[in-house]
C-alpha cells in the first residue's frame, strides 16, 4: 500500500513538474519577451494558451500535498517546518502569479497589462526555483525528522538546491516553448512558431548542459543521491531522460511539435521517477524510510481506493479538457484576450469590442 | 513542551515530531484565521454562483431569450475570476497546514487526510469544467454546454463537504484511538462522517447561497436605484434575490439544529455562546451585554428566562452545562465567542425577514417591492451576510479553543517551531490587501462593460 501511495506522490510530482512547469515556463518567456511592442504577440499567445488550463494544471500541487500529508504525515510535518522559508516564498509567489495572470486578462490599457505582466512573469520564475530548491533540500538529505529540526537556511541554500532550482526553471521553459510552438502552429501564426521554436531549441540545449554539469554538483554535494542516479533503475531513468531530451531537440528541429510535446514530457517525468528510485528505500534520505514514513494501513488503503475512484472521474475529464484545447475548440473564445492584446501590438487604445 | 505534562488529561496526545516551545503561536493563529477569513467568503461564490448561472442558462435554453444568455455568460465570467482567487487563497491554506501546524499534520494527517483526498479530486473536477464552461460559450452545442456546468455545481458541493468534514472532525474528533500518547488505529471514514459534519455542511452551503445571492443582488439593487430597470437588470436582481431569499429563512432553522448539536457534543462552547457560568436547569438566554470575567456573569444584557434550555434541548427543564464545569484554562475566550454568536443571530434574523418580505411581495403582487428602503436593505444585506459568515466561523473556531482537536490536542501543541512568523504575517497581510484591491478593480472593470456585448457574436 505504501508503494501505491508513493506512486501517487510520483504522479503528483511528475504531473506538476510537466504541466505546472510548462505554465511557469510560459511566464519565463513572458518575462523575456522584450518590449511591450515587440513582445506583444508572444505574450498574447501565452495568455491565450494558458487561460483554459492553468487552474487544472495547478491542482496537481494540491493533489501532491494532500497525498503526502495523508499517507506520509511525519515527513510532511518535517519537510514543511524545516523548509518553511522557500515554501512560504513559493506560496506568496503563487498568489501573485495567479492573480496577476487573471487580472491581466482583463487589462484594458498597456500600462495595466505591463505592470500585471511583470508580476506574473517574475513570480513564474521564482516559484519553480523555490520548489526546486526545496526538492534539492529533501534529495540531499537536509530535512531532519522533527518540528523544524533541519537547518532553516542550509536546507535550501546549498549546491544541490541551487542546481535543482535552476533545472526546474530551465526545463519548464523548455516544455513551455515546445507547447507554445505547437499552439502557434495551430493558430496559424508562422512568426510565432519560429519564435518559440528558437526558444525551444535554446532552452533544450541549456537544460541538457545544466543537467550534465549538475551531475558533478550532485556528486560532490550529495554523494548518495549521485550513486542512486548512476546505478540500477536510477541510471535507466537518467538515460531515458537524456534520450527524451535529445529526441525533443530533434523533433523541434524538424518541426514535429506534437510528438515533441510527448518527448519533452517524458524527459521531465523520467527525472522525477529516477529521483525517487535514487533515494530508495528512503522517503527522507538518511532519516526516514518509506516504511517508517507511511501512515497506518487503514489510511493507506482508504486513500488508495479514494484516489483510484477519483481517477475514474478525473482522467476522462482531463482528457476531455485537453482534447478540446488541442482541437482548438476553446480557442475562439479567447477573442477577448486576443483582442485585448492587439492594441499592445499596435500601441493604440483598446478596440471597441474589448469588453467581452 | 515539558510543562504541559502535568496539566494534560489522559487523552492528550504527545507531539509526534517532539517539539519544544514556540514563541510565535499567536502569529500562527492569526495567520490561519486571516487566511480562512479571506478564503471562505470567496468560496461562497464558488458554491452558489454556478447554480445561479446554470439556472439562468436553463431559462435561456427554454425560452431562447438572449437576455438570459447575456446574463449567464456575464456571471460565468465573473465566477471564473473569483474561482481563480479561490484557488490561490485555498492553496495558501494548504501551505499553511504544513507551515504553521506541522505537529498537527504529523499526528493526525492519517486520520483526516482522506477527506482532503476527496476534496482535491472535487476541486480538480471543478477547475476542469469551469474552464470548459466559460471558454466553451458558443463553441459547444447548447445542450453540451449546459451539461458541462453541472459537474461544477456538484464538485463545489462535494469539495465543501470534504473540507468541512475535517473542520467538523476537529470539533468532534472520532475515528482513532490514543494509546500512550500516540494516535493509533485511524479509521478515516469514521473520522469523515462525524456528528458535526451534517449541520456544518448544510449551514455553510446555505451560507454560500446567502452571501453570493445578496452580494450579487446588492449590485443590481444599486443599479435599480440609479434607474437601470431594463429586463436584464430586473432578471439579474430577481434571480439573485430569489436564491438568497429562499436560503435565509431556512438558515435560521438549520442554525437551531447546529446549536442543539453543539449543546450535545460541546456543551462548553454553548456555555460560551451564552456566558453561562453555573450549570443549571431553566437556563435563560441573555441578549446583548458583555461577559465580565471577574463577576462570572453577563452584564447589561437582557435576560429572557428559560429560553436557552428551550433552544438547546426544546425543553425548559433541560440542564445546561456551565463554564464552571472546567478550570479557567480550559475555557474559550467568552466575549469573542459570545459577541460573534449574537451578531450572527441578529443578522440571520434580519436576512430571513428581508427574504420573506421579498417573497410575499413577489408571490402576492407579482412584482418587486416599490419602496426605496427595500433596495437599500438589499444593498446592505450583502456586506451583512459577510459579517454573519465570519462571525459564524469565529463562533465555531474560537469556541473550540484552547483545543485544536477538541479535548485531544491543544492549539499550542500543534504549532510550528520555525521562527520569524511575524515577518511572514506582515507579508501575508500586505499580499491580501493587494489582492483585495485587485479583485475590486477587476470586478468594476467587468461591470463597466455593457451586457449587450455578451451576445454580440
Ligand atoms: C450567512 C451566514 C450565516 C447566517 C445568516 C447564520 N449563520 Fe450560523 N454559522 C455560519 C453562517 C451563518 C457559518 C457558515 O459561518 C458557520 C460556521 C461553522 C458552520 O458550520 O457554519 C456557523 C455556525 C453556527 C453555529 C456553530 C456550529 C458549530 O460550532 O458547530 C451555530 C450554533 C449557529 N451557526 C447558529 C445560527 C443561528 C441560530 C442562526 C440564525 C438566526 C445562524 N446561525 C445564521
Ligand atoms: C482549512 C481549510 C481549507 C483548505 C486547506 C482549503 C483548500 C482549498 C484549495 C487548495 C482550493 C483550490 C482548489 C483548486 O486548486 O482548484 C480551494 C478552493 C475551494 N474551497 Fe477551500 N479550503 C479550505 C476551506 C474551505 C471551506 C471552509 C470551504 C467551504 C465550505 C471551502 C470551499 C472551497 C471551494 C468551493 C473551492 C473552489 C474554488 C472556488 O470556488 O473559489 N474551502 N480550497
Ligand atoms: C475546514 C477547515 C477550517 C475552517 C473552515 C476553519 C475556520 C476558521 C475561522 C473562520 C477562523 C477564524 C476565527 C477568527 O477570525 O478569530 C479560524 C480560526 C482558527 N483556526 Fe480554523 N478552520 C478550519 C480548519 C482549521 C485547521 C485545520 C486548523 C489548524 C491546523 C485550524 C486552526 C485554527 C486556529 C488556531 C484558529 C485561531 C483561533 C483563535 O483565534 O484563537 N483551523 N478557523
Amino acid at each position: 500500500m505504501a508503494e501505491i501511495c508513493l506512486a501517487y506522490v510520483i504522479l503528483g510530482v511528475t504531473a506538476y513538474a510537466i504541466f505546472g512547469g510548462a505554465d511557469f515556463g510560459a511566464g519565463f518567456w513572458d518575462l523575456t519577451a522584450g518590449t511591450a511592442r515587440g513582445g506583444g504577440r508572444v505574450r498574447g499567445m501565452i495568455q491565450r494558451s494558458m487561460a483554459p488550463v492553468w487552474e487544472a494544471n495547478h491542482v496537481w500541487l494540491i493533489f501532491l500535498f494532500v497525498i503526502v500529508w495523508t499517507a506520509f504525515p511525519v515527513a510532511f510535518g518535517s519537510i514543511f517546518s524545516t523548509l518553511s522559508i522557500p515554501l512560504f516564498l513559493a506560496a506568496i509567489g503563487i498568489i501573485f502569479r495567479g492573480a496577476a495572470f487573471v487580472f491581466r486578462g482583463q487589462a484594458a490599457t498597456m500600462r495595466e497589462a505591463k505592470v500585471l505582466g511583470a508580476m506574473f512573469a517574475l513570480s513564474s520564475v521564482l516559484i519553480p526555483y523555490f520548489f526546486g530548491a526545496a526538492a534539492g533540500g529533501i534529495a540531499s538529505g537536509r530535512v531532519k525528522v522533527g518540528n523544524a529540526a533541519g537547518d532553516m537556511i542550509d536546507s535550501w541554500v546549498n549546491p544541490t538546491s541551487a542546481l535543482i532550482g535552476v533545472l526546474a526553471v530551465v526545463t519548464g521553459a523548455n516544455v513551455a516553448a515546445v507547447y507554445l510552438a505547437g499552439d502557434s502552429e495551430r493558430a496559424e501564426q508562422p512568426d510565432l512558431v519560429e519564435a518559440f521554436r528558437r526558444r525551444a531549441l535554446g532552452s533544450g540545449l541549456l537544460a541538457g548542459l545544466v543537467a550534465i554539469g549538475g551531475l558533478f554538483v550532485v556528486r560532490s554535494d550529495a554523494r548518495d543521491l549521485f550513486d542512486g542516479l548512476t546505478s540500477g533503475t536510477g541510471l535507466i531513468m537518467v538515460i531515458v531522460s537524456a534520450v527524451g531530451g535529445a529526441a525533443t531537440l530533434a523533433l523541434v528541429l524538424t518541426r514535429r511539435f506534437n510528438l515533441a510535446r510527448v518527448t519533452s514530457g517524458v524527459a521531465v517525468a523520467a527525472i522525477c521517477v529516477g529521483w525517487v528510485f535514487a533515494q530508495d528505500p528512503y522517503f527522507l534520505p538518511g532519516e526516514l524510510t518509506l516504511e517508517q514514513a507511511a501512515a497506518s494501513d487503514a489510511t493507506l488503503t482508504a486513500l488508495t481506493v479514494v484516489v483510484a475512484l477519483g481517477m475514474i472521474i478525473l482522467i476522462p475529464s482531463l482528457y476531455y479538457l485537453y482534447r478540446l484545447v488541442l482541437k482548438g475548440q476553446l480557442d475562439q473564445e479567447f477573442e477577448p484576450l486576443d483582442q485585448r492584446f492587439r492594441p499592445l501590438e499596435a500601441g493604440g487604445s483598446p478596440p471597441p469590442k474589448a469588453g467581452h | 513542551m515539558s510543562g504541559w505534562g502535568a496539566v494534560l488529561a489522559a487523552q492528550d496526545v504527545v507531539q509526534t515530531l517532539g517539539g519544544g516551545s514556540q514563541p510565535d503561536a499567536v502569529e500562527a493563529r492569526q495567520m490561519q484565521a486571516l487566511s480562512l477569513a479571506v478564503h471562505i467568503p470567496i468560496v461562497c461564490f464558488g458554491i452558489a454562483f454556478p447554480a445561479m448561472f446554470l439556472f439562468v442558462e436553463g431559462l435561456y435554453l427554454r425560452t431562447g431569450d438572449e437576455t438570459y444568455k447575456a446574463l449567464a455568460k456575464r456571471w460565468s465570467k465573473v465566477a471564473l475570476v473569483i474561482f481563480a482567487v479561490g484557488v490561490v487563497t485555498g492553496t495558501i491554506l494548504s501551505f499553511e497546514f504544513g507551515l504553521l501546524w506541522p505537529e498537527f499534520m504529523a499526528s493526525f494527517g492519517e486520520v483526516f487526510g482522506v477527506a482532503f483526498g476527496l476534496e482535491g479530486i472535487s476541486f480538480f473536477t471543478e477547475a476542469i469544467f469551469i474552464a470548459i464552461y466559460v471558454y466553451g460559450w458558443g463553441r459547444l452545442s447548447k445542450k453540451v454546454h449546459f451539461l458541462t456546468g453541472i459537474p461544477v455545481v456538484i464538485a463545489g458541493f462535494t469539495g465543501s463537504f470534504t473540507v468541512l468534514a475535517v473542520n467538523a472532525w476537529m470539533n468532534d474528533p472520532e475515528g482513532f484511538d490514543v494509546v500512550a500518547g500516540k494516535v493509533t488505529n485511524p479509521r478515516p471514514f469514521d473520522a469523515m462522517f462525524n456528528d458535526h459534519i451534517w449541520h456544518e455542511i448544510v449551514h455553510m452551503y446555505l451560507a454560500g447561497y446567502i452571501v453570493c445571492g445578496f452580494v450579487v443582488a446588492g449590485v443590481y439593487a444599486r443599479a435599480w436605484l440609479k434607474g437601470r430597470r431594463d429586463r436584464y437588470h430586473r432578471t439579474a436582481l430577481v434571480v439573485a434575490l430569489s436564491f438568497a431569499a429562499l436560503a435565509s429563512p431556512v438558515q435560521v432553522i438549520v442554525g437551531d439544529w447546529a446549536a442543539r448539536q453543539v449543546a450535545e457534543t460541546q456543551p462548553l462552547k454553548l456555555a460560551a455562546f451564552e456566558g453561562l457560568t453555573e450549570t443549571r436547569k431553566k437556563a435563560p438566554f441573555t441578549l446583548g451585554g458583555y461577559y465580565s470575567e471577574k463577576e462570572g456573569k453577563v452584564k447589561y444584557g437582557i435576560e429572557i428566562p428559560w429560553l436557552l434550555s428551550v433552544l438547546a434541548h426544546h425543553d425548559p427543564n433541560a440542564t445546561i452545562t456551565g463554564l464552571d464545569s472546567v478550570k479557567a484554562s480550559d475555557r474559550p475566550p467568552i466575549n469573542i465567542v459570545r459577541i460573534a454568536f449574537q451578531t450572527m443571530i441578529a443578522i440571520g434574523t434580519g436576512l430571513a425577514l428581508l427574504g420573506a418580505l421579498f417573497f410575499v411581495t413577489w408571490l402576492r403582487k407579482k412584482r418587486l417591492p416599490k419602496s426605496r428602503l427595500f433596495y437599500l436593505a438589499v444593498m446592505l444585506a450583502g456586506p451583512a451576510s459577510f459579517v454573519a459568515l465570519i462571525s459564524g466561523w469565529i463562533t465555531t473556531e474560537v469556541g473550540r479553543q484552547p483545543w485544536i482537536v477538541y479535548k485531544v490536542m491543544r492549539t499550542e501543541q500543534a504549532v510550528t517551531q520555525a521562527d520569524g512568523l511575524e515577518i511572514g504575517y506582515i507579508f501575508l497581510v500586505l499580499v491580501y490587501v493587494a489582492l483585495a484591491g485587485g479583485v475590486w478593480w477587476l470586478l468594476r472593470r467587468l461591470a463597466s462593460t455593457p451586457p449587450q456585448k455578451e451576445v454580440a457574436h
